[in-house]
């Protein structure tokens, strides 16, 4: 092999196209092409099995904001985020707070904590449906023995979304734990030393002059995640109400229309809304790389 | 606030919120072994008062093929898991150790989907696995997930801390590319792929969306689904059965999250993409 020396570095460039190839073809195949589709789809009015369909240009997003049942969607997942994410927030933290100074009961409540967040959200939802069930419930029950009436958690349209939004805080509680607990130990040591020094005090004004903003970059995570997983709310309401008493969510509207319906334009137009959706609360994300935001 | 009495809050505080995070656990499995006149009685005392046994657990698998459900399970997440790892690895060390032309579009690609859910494009694949007559199969409920990106992002940040020394040393020695990646590089990175691993079994075993669009025969339903499709033929009117369904197919994933915990917690935490 005389140019043994001179083609080594255009082998290896070669075999990272043959290594990288079956990553790039799946790359086109599961998300190019499928994107592609959806933006095509929406600008028809094609039904699964129809043999025709015609273009409609915008008609379908122009139809998805005078259609009551994906408004009504978007206002369920609005009121859900307004639930979980302060709640989220405030008791990973709280959670999170309590744990990290312990040493021997850390894991104990850790692994309790977690529970939630590993364990299939179907199955556990079919449990919440029984826990809050007006008459064999636990909680209506608790609610009887101290005195007050008892509610109809899931067949009552008021009371129906901050339900699924209570099991949402209780899966994710732990997760954003987490999160808040790695925040935590990144804070150094030093920082506290020289703010005692200086004479400030351990309780509340440690915690919101140093804690609280030593922490932005962690609750803007947390915050990020907690609305992903909001757009994404599906299997609670699947399980406890089948959008039934007006609690329709953005994937439970999609779910209907393009698989139930058939309405494929219709339904990829309501994708790329709930995709949108997605990228607007993921690209907050990129703050996250600005070192500034810890001093914001 | 003296220490003792502040440890004394915290703790009644922590055990208070434990006690919620635990309440449907305990509940579901309670009356998993209760008696049905009890379970009626809706008290709030957790505890069986007359010993019932499992007939509840007996009535579903009866009923219903748990044990088919948990075998699909397993086989859909092992087969997701190789076909990730086979396309992750060789992906991810050429991005970090083999440049070539294009390979910055490829990783800004590999960015840009890693915020694409599969509710997103679940509507074009199921249009296309429909049109190839792909439904109904294994091959459908793994296929959407050979592709990780988080899998290819997660290694090549680990890969490109590989020392190019040692790689170097290994060419001249006469080692191919191909055994220096799955002999040296790629056991380097054996606490990320472990971590991966959990993450990857746990996402795809909890599942629910995607099988439920592409599958609708029972014998191929994978443990959420085939939850489901039970809770929906008894009609939610017998909780004991319900809870002991509910209880076997949330018992895996504790038992794995009790065993493996450091990874679990490792593997769900390193990305909100769950």
């Amino acid at each position: 092999m005389p140019n043994a020396q001179l083609s080594k570095p255009l082998s290896t460039a070669w075999l990272g196209i043959g290594m990288a190839a079956p990553a790039g073809l799946l790359l086109i195949i599961l998300y190019a092409l499928p994107l592609i589709s959806l933006l095509v789809l929406s600008l028809t009015n094609y039904e699964l099995g129809a043999l025709d369909f015609q273009w409609t240009g915008t008609q379908n997003f122009q139809r998805a904001w005078a259609d009551p049942v994906f408004v009504r969607s978007l206002k369920n997942t609005l009121l859900y985020m307004l639930i979980v994410i302060p709640g989220g927030v405030f008791f990973g933290l709280l959670v999170a707070l309590l744990i990290h100074p312990r040493i021997r009961s850390r894991s104990f409540y850790e692994v309790i904590y977690f529970l939630p967040v590993t364990s299939s959200l179907i199955a556990m939802a079919t449990v919440w449906q029984f826990l809050l069930h007006p008459k064999l419930g636990f909680v209506n029950a608790a609610l009887k023995a101290m005195g007050f009436a008892e509610i109809a958690f899931i067949s009552d349209p008021g009371w129906v979304i901050p339900s699924l939004a209570l099991i949402g805080l209780w899966q994710m509680i732990g997760f954003n734990m987490i999160i808040y607990l790695a925040g935590l130990s990144q804070i150094p040591a030093e920082i506290y030393e020289a703010a005692a020094i200086d004479g400030m005090g351990a309780g509340w004004e440690r915690f919101l002059r140093i804690t609280w903003p030593m922490l932005t970059p962690t609750t803007l995570f947390v915050v990020i995640t907690t609305s992903i997983s909001a757009f994404k709310v599906f299997d609670t309401v699947l399980a406890l109400t089948q959008g039934k008493s007006e609690s329709e969510v953005i994937l439970y509207a999609i779910y209907l229309e393009g698989f139930q319906y058939f309405k494929m334009g219709y339904a990829a137009a309501l994708t790329l809304i709930f995709l949108a959706l997605i990228v607007v609360a993921s690209s907050l994300q990129l703050l996250k790389w600005d070192k500034k935001v810890h001093y914001a | 606030m003296k220490p003792k009495a502040a440890a004394f809050l915290s703790h009644s505080l922590l055990l208070c919120g434990a006690l919620f995070m635990l309440l449907p656990f305990v509940w579901m499995f309670f009356t998993a072994i209760k008696a049905p006149s009890e379970i009626f009685e809706a008290s709030m005392w957790p505890w069986p008062r007359t010993w019932f046994g499992f007939a509840h657990f007996q009535e579903v698998l009866k009923s219903a093929p748990m044990g088919r459900f948990m075998l699909n399970g397993v086989v859909v997440c092992a087969g997701i898991l190789c076909v990730q790892l086979l396309v992750a690895i060789p992906a991810a060390y050429a991005l970090a150790k083999l440049p070539f032309k294009g390979s910055e579009w490829l990783f800004l690609g590999i960015l840009a989907a890693l915020s694409v859910p599969i509710q997103v494009t679940a509507l074009p694949l199921y249009m296309g696995l429909s049109w190839a007559g792909g439904l109904n199969t294994y091959f459908a409920q793994m296929a959407p997930f050979f592709l990780s990106m988080f899998a290819i992002f997660l290694l090549r940040q680990h890969f490109k801390t590989y020392p190019d020394e040692i790689i170097q040393a290994a060419r001249i020695d006469g080692l191919t590319e191909w055994e220096i990646m799955w002999r040296l590089v790629a056991p380097a990175a054996r606490p990320a792929l472990a971590a991966f691993a959990v993450f990857s079994v746990v996402a795809h075993w909890n599942d629910l969306y995607w099988p439920m669009v592409v599958i609708s025969a029972t014998e191929l339903a994978p443990p959420p689904l085939g939850m489901l499709l039970f809770a929906t033929a008894e009609s939610g009117a017998n909780y004991g059965a319900l809870m002991a369904g509910a209880s076997l197919i949330s018992l895996p994933m504790v038992i794995v999250f009790l065993l493996a915990r450091k990874q679990f917690i490792q593997g769900i935490t390193m990305t909100g993409f769950r």
